[in-house]
């Protein structure tokens, strides 16, 4: 049977469960600001599962505020955020924890702890997360199985500031993947990377979406990435990317313009667009 | 007026909610004994050496200026009263904890604030941990063990400074300083001598990791908050240090 068929497969079936159990994501009528500054300014907007958001905009725009605030890193001031169905828009932090630990997140500057080595850097969550806590065994197979995922298992016990820009965002992902979250957020995963490095990790992106068909949003200014994602797919037989056919990746797009969301909708419909700022954004972009 | 009242204010009151959050959470698990066996060694072990050196010149000036004084009296013999009732009751404490928050306070706040603008306290917390309880409790508790233990070193070290200038030049006896300073001190000046530090542990680590956590604006930012960490718990020890003396010489 072909990769290609096993994709359709799951994502038939990642389709069904989105529709049995809702949206994995829902933000309703979201404000969040800063003493004046309107951050986010209603935004609403829902991602089911296996689905693939791309949130452009250009910088300043909230999209990286759009982020923590789905992961109850930031309160709104006034709108729900749902994760998983449940609210958690007013939480309280522990029992937060507990829905992080289905979430996988890539900070912008990749988030690493300077003082611990790459293989501590991996296992936290494994260490720290109350849901997911393991055996020192079981936690050690788990990050080099991570760090191979991302190609790096020979850093184990380098420090981040050994390492390239490039490779700290790979171990950020190694980091964000290892608990086998429902859904992942990449924050700007190809800002201030050379186009060669940037490719390998909008690849392994879509290897971690399309081999487990996980929910991904992912945060960018480049459209070049939108591009990887809507119309690319992870080939397990060559390990490589390949054109998926089209219409078989489930990819919609968001657009940000300061802290408002000015489109919600598929590429072909973004690209269609006579709006003067998402023209010059997608054209500039492309 | 309000806009100009409103930062201060609002500092003011993100410091107490960080306070109390920690004094909630001191108890609760999880506890993290390493990171907490860490920072005592980080603030205690690593102070040892400037609080001596300190403790040690302070003394020996305070037998200095106090034997000079005490000559126009006849009374040269009671130096060690006096170098021992100003170390214990106030220099100890206050320089000891001067010196701590001039190296730990600034600590604190730039490697929490270098943890804050390189997004590694939203990585903690979308990891599973509060930084409260990972960060600030450890550094809270370790200060609140270690400034005490560091003022009663300071404290003796400061009385050797004294016996060193009462020995060599002003010749009194071993016997009659130790006795001296020893009889002068009384129970409440032991206790408020180790209240103080007690009291300003808890000034420099709440501060320290306050203007950490609080940091904004990248490595500038970083900066400003080591700057302003260490000017703030200067000022709040000596603030404090009124407010407990005056209890104290209430009593």
């Amino acid at each position: 049977m072909g990769s290609g068929t096993l994709l359709a497969e799951r994502e038939s079936a990642g389709r069904q469960g989105a529709e049995r159990s809702g949206p994995v994501l829902r933000f309703d009528r979201v404000t969040v600001s800063f003493d004046e500054l309107r951050a986010l300014d209603e935004v609403s907007f829902e991602v089911h599962a296996g689905e693939s958001r791309v949130i452009l905009g250009a910088a300043g725009s909230g999209k990286t505020v759009l982020l923590k605030t789905a992961l109850g890193l930031i309160k709104p001031e006034s709108g729900r955020v749902w994760v998983f169905g449940e609210d958690i828009t007013e939480m309280p932090e522990p029992e937060l924890f507990a829905i992080r630990a289905r979430i996988g997140v890539l900070f912008q500057e990749g988030g690493l702890f300077d003082s611990l080595t790459i293989e501590e850097n991996v296992g936290y969550p494994l260490e720290n997360q109350p849901s997911l806590r393991c055996p020192p065994e079981e936690r050690s197979r788990r990050v080099r199985e991570a760090l191979r995922f991302v190609e790096l298992e020979h850093t184990l016990e380098k420090y981040p500031s050994e390492l390239s820009g490039g490779m700290r965002r790979r171990v950020g992902i190694a980091r964000a993947v290892v608990t086998e979250p429902e859904l992942v957020l990449y924050d700007s995963p190809t800002a201030g990377l050379d186009p060669i490095t940037a490719y390998t990790i909008i690849a392994l992106i879509i290897k971690e979406r399309d081999l487990r068909n996980i929910t991904t949003v992912v945060v960018t200014h480049r459209y070049q990435d939108a591009h990887f994602l809507t119309n690319f797919r992870w080939d397990t037989t060559t390990g490589s990317l390949r054109p998926a056919p089209p219409g078989q990746t489930r990819v919609r797009f968001l657009v940000l313009r300061e802290g408002r969301l000015v489109f919600e909708g598929t590429r072909a419909e973004l690209e269609a667009s006579r709006d003067p700022y998402l023209m010059k954004f997608v054209r500039r972009e492309e | 007026m309000l806009d100009f009242l409103k930062p201060p204010v609002f500092a003011v009151q993100e410091f107490f909610l960080l306070a109390g959050r920690t004094f909630r959470n001191l108890f609760r698990r999880p506890h993290y004994p390493a990171d907490i066996f860490l920072q005592m060694d980080t603030i205690g072990v690593g102070s040892l050496p400037i609080v001596s050196l300190i403790g040690f010149f302070t003394g020996a000036v305070m037998g200095m200026q106090m034997s000079k004084a005490l000559q126009q009296y006849g009374a040269v013999g009671q130096t060690g009263q006096l170098v021992a009732l100003t170390m214990v009751r106030e220099l100890g404490p206050v320089l000891t904890a001067v010196v701590v928050a001039g190296r730990n306070a600034a600590g604190m706040a730039s490697e929490l604030g270098s943890m804050k603008v390189t997004e590694q306290i939203d990585a903690m917390r979308a990891l599973g941990t509060d930084p409260i309880q990972k960060l600030v409790k450890p550094r809270l508790i370790a200060t609140a063990v270690v400034l005490p233990l560091l003022t009663i070193i300071a404290d003796f070290v400061g009385l050797f400074g004294g016996f060193i200038i009462a020995y060599f030049f002003l010749n009194l006896s071993p016997a009659q300083y130790w006795n001296n300073a020893w009889q002068s001190l009384e129970y409440l000046d032991v206790s408020f001598g180790l209240l103080k530090p007690f009291v300003f542990a808890f000034v420099v680590a709440l501060t320290g990791c306050y203007y950490g956590l609080a940091t904004t604006g990248g490595t500038q930012g970083v900066g400003r908050s080591t700057t302003q960490a260490v000017v703030s718990s200067i000022i709040l020890i000596f603030v404090m240090n009124l407010f407990i003396t005056r209890i104290y010489v209430s009593l």
